[in-house]
């Protein structure tokens, strides 16, 4: 039994970090956003979109970096589109978010049918536990470079909004745009500056997907993992450090299910599978009730206006 | 204390600032009408007027907000070209807005550094905060700037605001009624540091204002507008209050105080008992508050903006849920909810009316039928109104009133302030009345609407009404109520009756002492 749970464990902290990295970008490019004082919910399109492109580019370069690459710029693009769309008067940037979500997964769907075949090279992993010689665990920390990219930007992030001039400005902008106004700050262009920057990182996130876990393209590829994100930024209260635990616990939760089948448990499969929704839900529920998220939140979002 | 340092401005110091036959045209209206001040270097000069008299378009033409029609700007006897508040703000003059310009999540340091125009590009902290703590040796006073500023109380906010202008190198100084959100002694305090750094020749200030007692003790001279043009002026030493009043109202006819008649010894009414209910937030915003109103009295609740009376109102409103305490009326408890509102014969002038008592794109006779629209004449078996007695009746109300609007059909969003208030007024006062919550009922209001209402609500006491009046003006208070609460932190913090007070007592007590 000792065994057994060895395995789901070890099992769960590889998911962990492999399942966790996507939602680790799209999480950080949403809390960006978020912190400038806009929404951006197309991040799941955007996330699909950066897998499609990625995905294609990689098969089409032969290198997975360019994949990374392209996944990001297709975030810039739309990222930048969302954040023009909502520069223009009484527009509801979440109702353009979901437009661009929409729009993200249908170019993507669209454009990504030829791809769904052919083999794309795979980002390479770092052997963080291959010494030990224990090969469950050596499987488990085949860790992508991605992930600690995504940390390192966590905390660079972390740092630049305390500690720089633009963090201070993307905060100012993202608490009261009146205060941003009297010191002469473009609330609109720092706006739509942050939404693409935010749309570069869930690009990349959407790259991870098709290039390193799963590592394939097809079109249940993101099942909504860009949502989740988006719940993910609010349970975290906008800190780039908390989204990665945050992330880390989304992961560990989305491997719940494979972990135990690989040990035989196959029973409520698709119920474990679930796990990282009820969570959401869960989550969801405890934060919006929050007195401390309320007290986080940037005051320009249109949810806490 | 003499100001030997006017006559030579020293470089670093003061600014001298002149508008010279400054007009400004919106439209077919002139808000500006060939202004002319002028303001030395190390001067207190203040602009007094009624709402509405140009006071805020001369200063937003002063600053660069709006381009004058007419007329020119002297800096320093230079004339200036000020296109926007930059450029304002490279000549030095800077203004404090009756709102705050701060950023709420921002700790004060950082509030300060990002407000400089060469912020480096990555923030050298230490070197950072050694730079504010010399500029705080030279500041008189002291604000917590490692807190974010959220946290911080309105007259430290206040405070804030001037210091950032200090620290962008301001020398004249613009304030928009820079004591609304003050206790009384903050003000004085913030004022009096003023003007001693207008004696030193270091600060030159142009003050908003309306309250005669901040003019009178920290003025030098005064400019008053009446309807878009310079009404009078001249030095505060030689003029008196009475005079001022006049050159602000014209030839109105100023008002008279509210008769009182003899109501004492009526039995309790309205007993607030414990009540406590949170802020948005959660935080605890009224924390037991303990109040009996009788009969034939108006209960006074004064207070710094933000110390829970705006909590306490939205409670009895039934906007807000209680999380303690009861509410009784005459012994029995009460609900904020229509069937008890009807029952107890409670009404309501909530601060805001426009946001708070009325929609604001239903018509004028809609909105003045919200308390009778479903009970007969208007509606039959409760659900089929019938608009014939609806309109006859706000017809009624709007001519008793004298409510100004195009028709009872225009929204009534398209009133104004004061208009909108009278049509609330005639809703929440036609009937009887036993219970009258009123806040702020005369803010942003002209001489003669606030004469009016000010009688409506002394009428409602005379007649036997329990009235609780929520008020930021402390003259409003001393001259409506027969007795005074202050509120501090959510608590009733005193109690007196008006004619056993006075207001450096209250004020005290505003302040949390």
């Amino acid at each position: 039994m000792s065994a057994h749970l060895a395995i789901v464990l070890t099992a769960m902290l590889g998911g962990a970090i492999r399942v966790s990295t996507p939602f680790i970008f799209v999480a950080l490019g949403e809390t960006l956003t978020e912190k400038s004082g806009r929404i951006n919910l197309g991040l799941e399109g955007t996330l699909v979109l950066g897998a499609m492109l990625g995905y294609a580019t990689a098969y089409e370069t032969g290198s997975p970096w360019a994949g990374v690459l392209a996944g990001g710029l297709a975030g810039v693009a739309l990222g930048a589109l969302h954040g023009l769309l909502c520069s223009l008067p009484r527009v509801n940037d979440i109702a353009v978010g979901i437009a661009l979500m929409t729009l993200g997964t249908g170019l993507a769907f669209f454009f990504g049918k030829p791809f769904i075949q052919p083999e794309a090279p795979h980002l390479p992993s770092v052997p963080l536990a291959d010494w030990t010689g224990d090969h469950a665990l050596a499987e488990a920390l085949r860790v992508n470079p991605l992930f600690f990219v995504g940390i390192a930007t966590a905390l660079a992030m972390a740092w630049a909004f305390r500690n720089t001039r633009v963090g201070l400005v993307v905060r100012t902008t993202g608490d009261s745009a009146a205060a941003a106004l009297a010191m002469g700050i473009p609330v609109d262009r720092v706006r739509v500056l942050a939404t693409a920057a935010g749309g570069f990182l869930a690009g990349v996130g959407g790259s991870f997907l098709s290039l390193s876990y799963p590592g394939s393209w097809n079109e249940g590829l993101s099942s909504g993992q860009g949502l989740m994100a988006v719940a993910l930024v609010i349970f975290a209260r906008w800190s780039p450090i908390r989204c990665v635990g945050a992330a880390l616990l989304f992961g560990a939760a989305g491997a719940l299910g494979p972990a135990l089948q690989s040990v035989g448990v196959t029973q409520g499969y698709y119920l474990f599978n679930a796990a990282p929704y009820v969570l959401t839900l869960l989550i969801m529920v405890g934060s919006s009730s929050s007195v401390d998220a309320h007290r986080a939140a940037p005051g320009e979002l249109s949810i806490t206006r | 204390m003499s100001a030997p340092a006017i006559a030579a401005a020293p470089h670093a110091g003061a600014v001298s600032v002149s508008t010279v036959g400054m007009t400004k045209r919106f439209g077919g209206f002139t808000a500006l009408d060939d202004v002319s001040i002028d303001v030395p270097a190390g001067a207190f000069h203040v602009l007094l007027g009624e709402n509405g008299a140009g006071k805020s378009t001369l200063v937003k033409c002063i600053m660069g907000f709006y381009q004058p029609d007419a007329g020119s700007l002297l800096v320093g006897g230079e004339p200036a070209a000020v296109r926007n508040p930059r450029d304002a703000r490279a000549l030095g003059i800077g203004m404090v807005y009756q709102h705050f310009t701060l950023v709420p999540s921002l700790t004060g340091a950082e509030n300060l550094v990002i407000s400089r125009a060469d912020v480096p590009a990555v923030i050298h902290w230490r070197r950072e905060r050694e730079r504010l703590a010399a500029f705080m040796e030279r500041m008189p006073f002291r604000v917590p700037l490692d807190r974010p500023v959220a946290s911080l109380a309105a007259g430290e906010k206040q405070k804030l605001e001037i210091l950032k202008l200090l620290y962008l190198d301001g020398r004249f100084l613009i304030l928009d009624e820079p004591t609304s959100v003050l206790t009384p002694g903050e003000a004085d305090e913030i004022l009096g540091l003023l003007r001693g750094m207008t004696e030193r020749g270091e600060l030159s200030v142009l003050m908003i204002s309306h309250k005669f007692r901040e003019v009178t003790t920290f003025a030098e001279t005064v400019s008053v507008l009446r309807r878009g043009a310079l009404a009078g002026g001249g030095r505060v030493a030689d003029m008196t209050t009475d005079g001022m009043a006049r050159l602000m109202i014209g030839d109105t006819v100023v008002r008279e105080r509210g008769s009182r008649a003899e109501t004492a010894g009526k039995a309790t009414v309205l007993d607030l008992a414990g009540l406590v209910a949170d802020d948005d937030a959660g935080r605890t915003a009224v924390d037991g508050v303990n109040l009996k109103v009788r009969a034939g009295e108006i209960v006074g609740i004064a207070g710094v903006s933000g110390n829970g009376q705006a909590a306490l109102v939205e409670v009895l409103n039934g906007q807000r849920p209680l999380r303690d305490g009861r509410i009784f009326i005459r012994d029995e408890p009460f609900e904020p909810v229509r069937r008890d509102f009807d029952r107890f014969r409670v009404f309501g002038l909530p601060e805001e009316p426009l946001k708070n008592a009325a929609v604001p794109r239903m018509s004028v006779a809609e909105n003045i039928a919200f308390r009778a629209f479903d009970k007969p004449p208007a509606a039959k078996f409760g659900w089929w109104l019938s608009r014939g007695p609806i309109r006859s009746r706000a017809a009624d109300l709007v001519a008793r009133y004298g409510v100004k609007t195009a028709s009872l059909d225009a929204p009534i969003a398209t009133l104004s302030g004061g208009n909108v208030q009278r049509a609330v007024l005639a809703r929440e006062l036609s009937g009887d009345v036993d219970v009258l919550v009123v806040a702020n009922p005369c803010f942003g209001l002209d001489f003669a609407s606030v004469a009016e209402i000010r009688g409506q609500i002394m009428d409602q006491r005379n007649r036997g009404a329990a009235v609780l009046l929520v008020s930021e003006d402390l003259d409003e208070i001393l001259e409506l109520a027969d007795r005074v609460a202050v509120m501090s932190e959510g608590r009733i913090a005193y109690q007196a009756p008006v004619g056993e007070t006075d207001r450096m007592t209250i004020g005290r007590h505003m302040a949390g002492h």
